[in-house]
């Protein structure tokens, strides 16, 4: 029986079915079997299909947010399981993310955030109009890796800079690579403010945040 | 008879404005500004000011829908009235607050600088079928916190034509009243003959963010005429079918109003917005699809219901350069407009979403707009009987180029384009240099803004705008003002 719910756990994501995808990963647990291997070849491959369906352009944006939130909830259920055992999932990287100070654009900061938990990040999303400081004690608070930084106005792409400047005044500027995004924002403006790179949409984040990270 | 184009039955009006009401209640409507809050819950909504969330009951909504103007006009420096809000009259303006201009050399998109905003603002003015000029575009060359009242005082310098603009802040507002009270001669002269009006924007879903609630009820207390932007991006902020979109923007609309009447009775505010039919493969937000239109067309409806003046984001394409998707997108947008008596379209010029505007999409869009307003002027007999006497006296000879008729009528009834449109032989458009409809464009931009003349205004004004201005820039750091460009 075991052998096929894994195959049903991937089948579950790939159908967007949330609820059977959580009923199936408590099955497999209640069988004995182990976390991990639920993970690695249950959901990941699941995930996996349906970004490169996504890529094919099979399918479409509600899919992919759907099947990462089915995901999400998935882990929650295997989380206690991997804590009892010690182990953890080898994530790519502890991400904080948010749109700065005085902007509220929320929609494509969500929509890297969403692309980079389902690519395998560990994604904490502060919201929008999120100040410096705040930034600064989630990161010290998660140990992040990287941290985005969305902005969609020429008048707040400025606040990027104050965040960058206030990891640099903590001291923790060289513990993490910082990423920016959004319509206004060029590459140009991200190397002169001194951030690690910048990305034109979604996809390109997890790119770059791999290669930054890799 | 005017050609007009009815998405709604009126039980689904009701049924729509019935929901957005319901909504309006529960879960009601989040505003983090606390002067709405206050004025809110002074006028007995029930207001919950730790979470920030109002409900507003439908008698206060249905008084402010009362007390709202359902037509006022807008004037251009001259004091004329020449934008009326109200009814089913249809007026253009360009879309608003471009990052970008697309380089007329380099077809590429790059930041703006004071000369391609003032080249933009003159090439609106000479446009006729441009009704009004908007502040369309940020210019990089000054500090992004004075972005917003630097295009207004750019564009007063050069314009005549009643202006939409709007507010990136709480404190740039007053330094644009300022600007446009010491233009109109006064606080007085601008509420009797307004020359501007400013967009605000609700968030989706159901939020007032503090910023432009504040600049909306800043408006209503100077009697400021203020323009709904509402925009349900349809399947990501709001419901995915266009009715469920409707009913959201309803809601945030009829909230706005609401707040507005409050701070101010009598205050003109505009039903608008500028929704989209969210891209499910890209996640972007297109100007050019139907979907989009469908929700334009829709609510353009309910508010026009409601009595209240309209407005709505059309024309735009989401195309990258001046090609065939630029042109027909940008068709099609209008053209609904035009046809749904939406009171001012905005968007013309502005391509990639809403980030980039073009001078050469812009006289391209002129011509658009120039159909578009032919179509709506429908099918006029012009004389009765309508063709008997004419062609009898004729019988079967092809003369019509010769009747004192045809020279009566032909430009009535005929849009003549400029030169941007081609309709030449063959052979003619070859000797012509066989140009694509982008070289026509450039050519014919470059006629205009050789053609421009400058306004009157006095020297003394000019120079209180930038002091005005200038004062308004040195809080963040800006030593001068760039130069105006020769007028
Ligand atoms: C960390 O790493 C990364 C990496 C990549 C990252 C990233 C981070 N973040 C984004 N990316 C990238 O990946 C994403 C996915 O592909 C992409 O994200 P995007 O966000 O670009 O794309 C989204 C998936 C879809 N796109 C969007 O969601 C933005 C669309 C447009 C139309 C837009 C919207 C929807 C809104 N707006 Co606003 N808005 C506009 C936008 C026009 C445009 N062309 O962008 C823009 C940005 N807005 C503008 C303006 C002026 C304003 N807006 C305002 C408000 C709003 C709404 C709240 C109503 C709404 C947002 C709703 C919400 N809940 O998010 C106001 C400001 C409020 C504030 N303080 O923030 C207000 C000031 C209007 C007013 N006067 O009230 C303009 C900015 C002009 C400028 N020069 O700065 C604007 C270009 C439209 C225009 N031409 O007027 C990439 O950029």
């Amino acid at each position: 029986m075991s052998n096929t719910l894994l195959p049903e756990i991937t089948d579950a994501l790939v159908a967007c079915d949330a609820a059977s995808a959580v009923a199936l990963t408590q099955q497999a647990l209640a069988s004995g079997l182990e976390p991990l291997t639920i993970i690695k070849q249950g959901l990941v491959p699941g995930i996996e299909q349906v970004g490169e369906r996504f890529q094919a352009g099979e399918y479409f944006l509600p899919q992919m947010v759907i099947a990462a939130k089915a995901m999400q909830q998935a882990m929650a259920v295997l989380e206690p399981e991997l804590q009892a055992r010690q182990q953890r999932v080898d994530s790519a990287g502890v991400v904080v993310i948010g749109t700065v100070k005085g902007d509220i654009h929320e929609i494509g900061k969500s929509l890297v955030a969403t692309m980079m938990s389902a690519s395998g990040f560990q994604v904490h999303d502060l919201g929008v109009d999120v100040p410096s400081q705040v930034f600064v004690h989630k990161v010290r608070e998660t140990n992040a890796d990287l941290v985005g930084l969305s902005a969609l106005l020429t008048t707040t792409m400025t606040a990027q800079r104050e965040v960058l400047r206030a990891l640099e005044e903590s001291g923790i500027r060289d513990r993490v690579r910082v990423i920016l995004g959004g319509a206004p924002v060029t590459p140009e403006w991200a190397d002169s403010i001194g951030a690690d790179g910048y990305a034109d949409d979604a996809v390109g984040a997890v790119q770059l945040s791999k290669r930054l990270l890799g | 008879m005017r050609p007009c184009f009815k998405l709604l039955s009126d039980a689904l009006i009701d049924q729509i404005i019935a929901e957005g009401l319901g909504l309006l209640m529960d879960p009601g409507v989040r505003v983090h500004n606390a002067e709405a809050l206050e004025l809110l819950a002074a006028a007995g909504a029930p207001v919950d000011l730790d979470a920030q969330i109002a409900h507003i009951p439908e008698e206060l909504v249905r008084r402010a829908l009362e007390t709202a103007p359902s037509e006022f006009h807008l004037y251009d420096l001259d004091g004329e009235p020449v934008v009326h809000y109200g009814g089913d009259s249809v007026q253009f303006d360009p879309g608003s607050a471009a990052i970008t201009i697309l380089d007329s050399k380099t077809q590429q998109q790059r930041p703006a600088v004071t000369n391609d905003f003032v080249d933009f603002v003159k090439l609106v003015e000479t446009l006729p079928q441009l009704d009004a000029q908007s502040t369309a575009i940020i210019c990089s060359d000054v500090p992004e916190e004075v972005g917003d009242l630097y295009r207004l005082y750019l564009a007063l310098n050069y314009m005549r034509k009643p202006i939409v603009t709007g507010a990136f802040r709480k404190d740039t507002w007053w330094t644009m009243k300022e600007l446009l009270e010491t233009v109109a001669g006064g606080q007085q002269e601008l509420v009797a003959r307004p020359i501007a009006i400013f967009d605000v924007c609700p968030s989706p879903p159901l939020l007032w963010s503090d910023l432009t609630c504040q600049n909306m009820i800043d408006c209503a207390r100077h009697r400021i005429p203020s323009e709904l932007v509402s925009m349900p991006l349809a399947g990501a902020t709001a419901p995915v079918t266009v009715a469920g979109a409707v009913v959201q923007h309803t809601a945030e609309c009829m909230s706005g109003v609401t707040i507005c009447q409050l701070a101010q009775e009598g205050a003109p505010i505009v039903w608008g917005g500028s929704p989209a039919a969210f891209d499910m493969r890209e996640g972007t937000t297109p100007m050019g699809a139907v979907g989009t239109w469908l929700i334009d067309g829709a609510y353009t409806e309910v508010g026009k219901a409601l009595g209240m003046p309209t407005h709505a984001y059309l024309g735009m394409t989401d195309a990258k350069v001046v090609d065939a998707q630029c042109g027909l997108e940008s068709a099609g947008g209008t053209l609904i407009a035009a046809l749904a008596g939406v009171n001012m379209v905005s968007g013309a010029g502005m391509m990639d979403f809403e980030s980039c505007q073009s001078y050469e999409k812009l006289v391209i869009d002129a011509e658009i707009i120039g159909m578009a307003k032919r179509l709506i002027a429908g099918v006029d007999p012009r004389e009765d009987p309508i063709a008997l006497t004419l062609m009898r006296e004729l019988g079967h000879r092809a003369d019509y180029l010769a009747q004192p008729h045809t020279l009566r009528w032909f430009s009535h009834e005929q849009v003549l384009p400029s030169s941007v449109i081609d309709r030449k032989s063959l052979d003619g458009w070859k000797r012509q240099g066989a140009k694509t409809a982008w070289e026509r464009a450039g050519d014919r931009v470059r006629e205009l803004l050789a053609g421009y003349q400058p306004t009157s205004m006095s020297d003394d004004m000019r120079a209180e705008l930038r002091a005005i201005t200038q004062q308004a820039a040195q809080r963040f750091g800006l030593g001068e003002l760039p130069p105006l460009p020769e007028a």
